[in-house]
């Protein structure tokens, strides 16, 4: 009898939640449908001219039948022009929604922005993402900010030529362009990605070039309107090492080639080594430690960071015995007030049972989110 | 050397069948000839990329494929040319882990039914010692007694494979044979399986046959490495030798496209070009003379053959064949 009680106390419960979403999402439809919102409401300040993007605080939640997912809970880091900054973290922890939310690409109507500023450094302006109209937005994605996704087995059409898919973005965004100089734009960035075969390649199926190809074919896409910003969001995971080290050697080159800044995905510690300039380590839709490449590899502070680093068996490193982060990552819904990561640390002092630590500045540039390092007051 | 497993040039070919009649007009070459001997208590690590046929060797040894050709020597006896009753006689020695968690358990079946079915069919305990039995195999696997009810949905990644683990350790093997078993798993997960797997070797002696594409996890859990290319064998030593000195272009290659978790180590790098050859079709003499950046005439005509050069060091290479 107690059983079935609980049982309908879990369905009133969600049905409660299912009501009160249904009426976030009517809001933030409205919202997003507004045409010609004024310029005062989405200009904004740059914190630092240098910077391509700043991410100030942004809150992505995902509003479910079972509670909200705070999938990104207040993340503020930017992105400086012309650098790499790699972005670190396990699975599930607000990584590509924090991609996606800069693309404006979450899955609706669940996924919404539910706070926070993305600054967004235009040529002469600085806007806000998060506020800009749809029609604006679709301007600037794929144009001045264009994303690589993960498996680029799926994120091909397979009923498309790769010149036919290569060209709707060129096409779309400089209509004035003729197609003989659409065609001829295709080639140069096929060659631009080392598809030594481009004529040829522009009318063969996804299906018929090798899982090393595709990804090339996916990064010639993400190029092919100069970007100023590249989203690579965990590019070469899906690869072998052998072409996953063709491709980071690729991205590297067309870095400097055409002078855009990187934001790299990725779970691989050493693939951040190689390509980062500066590092951001996320835990359960926060950051917990942030800084450049050096720092954070050779004096990493949060004892999360140091766990990972030392969770992998390095080449030709002798260890005896592996270090494991005991436990699993917590439950996205109803997290706990005190530090996230409490449960699994072994370096948990009695402050970690208060608030969340803030983030504490090591260096100017490196920082780092837990109470071992709060000055005492 | 007391060898729990010996392959002898076992083969594996597809057949790939076209028009109105299925009329075979070729063969995927999956595996090729590869000969190989597990020690007793020893892990051999099988590396490779994808579609070298590491995955085949291990599913052929189960017989969940039936091999072409060769030979597999279980305790005397050629697991290929096995009856089915023989077969079942010998399948709780030889027990496999699965590459994804997620797709290799069935979700209707809580735990205790997942880890003891097979127990109950090859009559592996008791009835009365079977559910403590079923507990104490759990408790090895670092699963909490009150799981035993539950069913998979409810689990994450990690204990997921623990349950495979589970499974295969309950019907007592003496080889086990673990397909990329941390791969769909986050790093620090993999940390936790991989001691796992390494406490249970050494608790019950066991013999891994640990097939990965990731070199540094493969040299942390291996005795003993193979190389595979292509359905070949190109290179086995010892884990110290390979990784050491790694003699084959393409273990060079493997091993320095690895990235490393150290922002002041530039690494030379040998990039190598182009992708792997397809196994239907694959390139005359030796196999990796298309990509191969110390190629010479000779690889292009003639086959390497798979020689000893000391130390148990095995390279099949012709850079090697002059100076011997």
């Amino acid at each position: 009898m107690a059983e079935l009680t609980e049982k309908q106390e879990k369905k009133a419960k969600m049905k409660e939640i299912k009501k009160t979403n249904a009426l976030m999402y009517k809001k933030f439809n409205q919202e997003k449908k507004r045409k010609n919102i004024p310029e005062s409401e989405y200009i904004t300040t740059m914190r630092d001219t240098d910077n391509i993007i700043e991410l100030d605080n942004l809150k992505t939640y995902f509003y479910t039948d079972a509670g909200t997912v705070k999938a990104v809970d207040g993340v503020s880091f930017d992105i400086p022009k012309g650098k790499t900054i790699g972005v670190v973290g396990e699975s599930g922890c607000g990584k590509s929604v924090t991609s996606l939310s800069i693309m404006r690409l979450l899955q609706g109507p669940q996924g919404q922005i539910a706070g926070g500023k993305i600054r967004y450094n235009q040529d002469n302006r600085a806007i806000d993402l998060t506020k800009i109209s749809n029609k604006e937005m679709q301007k600037i994605r794929g144009n001045e900010i264009s994303m690589i996704f993960q498996e680029p087995m799926t994120s091909l059409n397979p009923i498309f030529t790769i010149g036919d898919q290569l060209s709707e973005p060129i096409e779309l965004h400089n209509p004035e362009m003729s197609k003989e100089q659409v065609k001829n734009r295709v080639i140069e960035l096929l060659k631009l990605v080392g598809i030594a075969r481009a004529e040829g390649i522009i009318h063969n199926y996804p299906h018929e070039l090798s899982g090393g190809m595709k990804q090339r074919v996916v990064i010639a896409m993400a190029l092919s309107c100069s970007p100023r910003l590249i989203i690579a969001d965990e590019p070469t995971t899906a690869l072998d090492v052998t072409i996953q080290a063709q491709i980071l050697d690729l991205l590297r080159d067309l870095k400097d080639k055409i002078n855009a800044s990187i934001m790299l995905i990725t779970h691989d510690l050493g693939v951040v080594a190689e390509m980062a300039d500066y590092v951001v380590v996320m835990y359960a839709g926060r950051v917990v430690e942030q800084g450049t490449v050096k720092e954070i590899f050779h004096d990493p502070k949060h004892p999360y960071t140091i766990g990972l680093m030392k969770s992998r068996p390095v080449l030709n490193e002798e260890i005896g015995r592996l270090y494991s982060i005991p436990g699993n990552v917590p439950n996205p819904i109803g997290m706990p007030s005190h530090c996230f990561f409490k449960n699994r640390c072994e370096k948990c002092i009695e402050k970690c049972a208060g608030d969340y630590p803030e983030l504490i500045s090591v260096t100017d540039t490196h920082k780092v989110s837990c109470h071992l390092y709060q000055k005492e007051t | 050397m007391d060898n729990i497993i010996e392959v002898n040039s076992l083969v594996k070919h597809y057949p790939i069948k076209a028009g109105v009649f299925q009329k075979v007009v070729g063969h995927v070459k999956s595996v090729d000839g590869v000969s190989f001997s597990i020690p007793r208590g020893k892990t051999f690590g099988l590396v490779g990329e994808s579609g070298c046929g590491k995955t085949t060797i291990g599913r052929t040894l189960l017989r969940l494929t039936e091999p072409t050709s060769g030979e597999a020597i279980l305790n005397g006896q050629d697991i290929f040319k096995m009856s089915k009753k023989e077969l079942r006689a010998i399948r709780p020695k030889v027990q496999m882990i699965f590459q994804d968690p997620y797709a290799s358990l069935d979700p209707r079946m809580p735990v205790g039914e997942i880890i003891g079915e097979a127990v109950r069919e090859h009559k592996i305990v008791s009835k009365a010692e079977y559910r403590d039995y079923i507990l104490k195999i759990m408790d090895d696997c670092g699963l909490r007694p009150y799981y035993v009810d539950r069913y998979p949905h409810e689990f994450s990644g990690g204990q997921r494979q623990r349950i495979c683990i589970a499974r295969a350790l309950a019907l007592n093997p003496s080889l086990i044979i673990a397909d990329e078993p941390v791969s769909a798993l986050d790093v620090s997960i993999q940390a936790q399986v991989i001691n796992l797997l390494r406490d249970l070797q050494e608790k019950r002696n066991l013999s891994y046959l640990f097939i990965s594409h990731d070199l540094s996890v493969v040299e942390y859990i291996s005795d003993v490495v193979g190389v595979m290319y292509l359905g070949n064998l190109v290179e086995m030593a010892s884990k110290e030798e390979l990784f050491k000195r790694p003699m084959h272009p393409y273990s060079k290659a493997l091993l320095s496209a690895v990235p490393i978790p150290n922002p002041d180590v530039k690494m030379n790098r040998t990039i190598l070009k182009g992708d792997i050859p397809s196994p239907a079709n694959p390139p005359e003499g030796c196999k990796f003379h298309t990509r191969c950046p110390e190629c010479m005439e000779i690889c292009k005509k003639k086959r390497p053959e798979f020689k000893d050069y000391g130390n148990n060091h095995q390279v099949a290479c012709h850079l090697y064949e002059k100076t011997k």
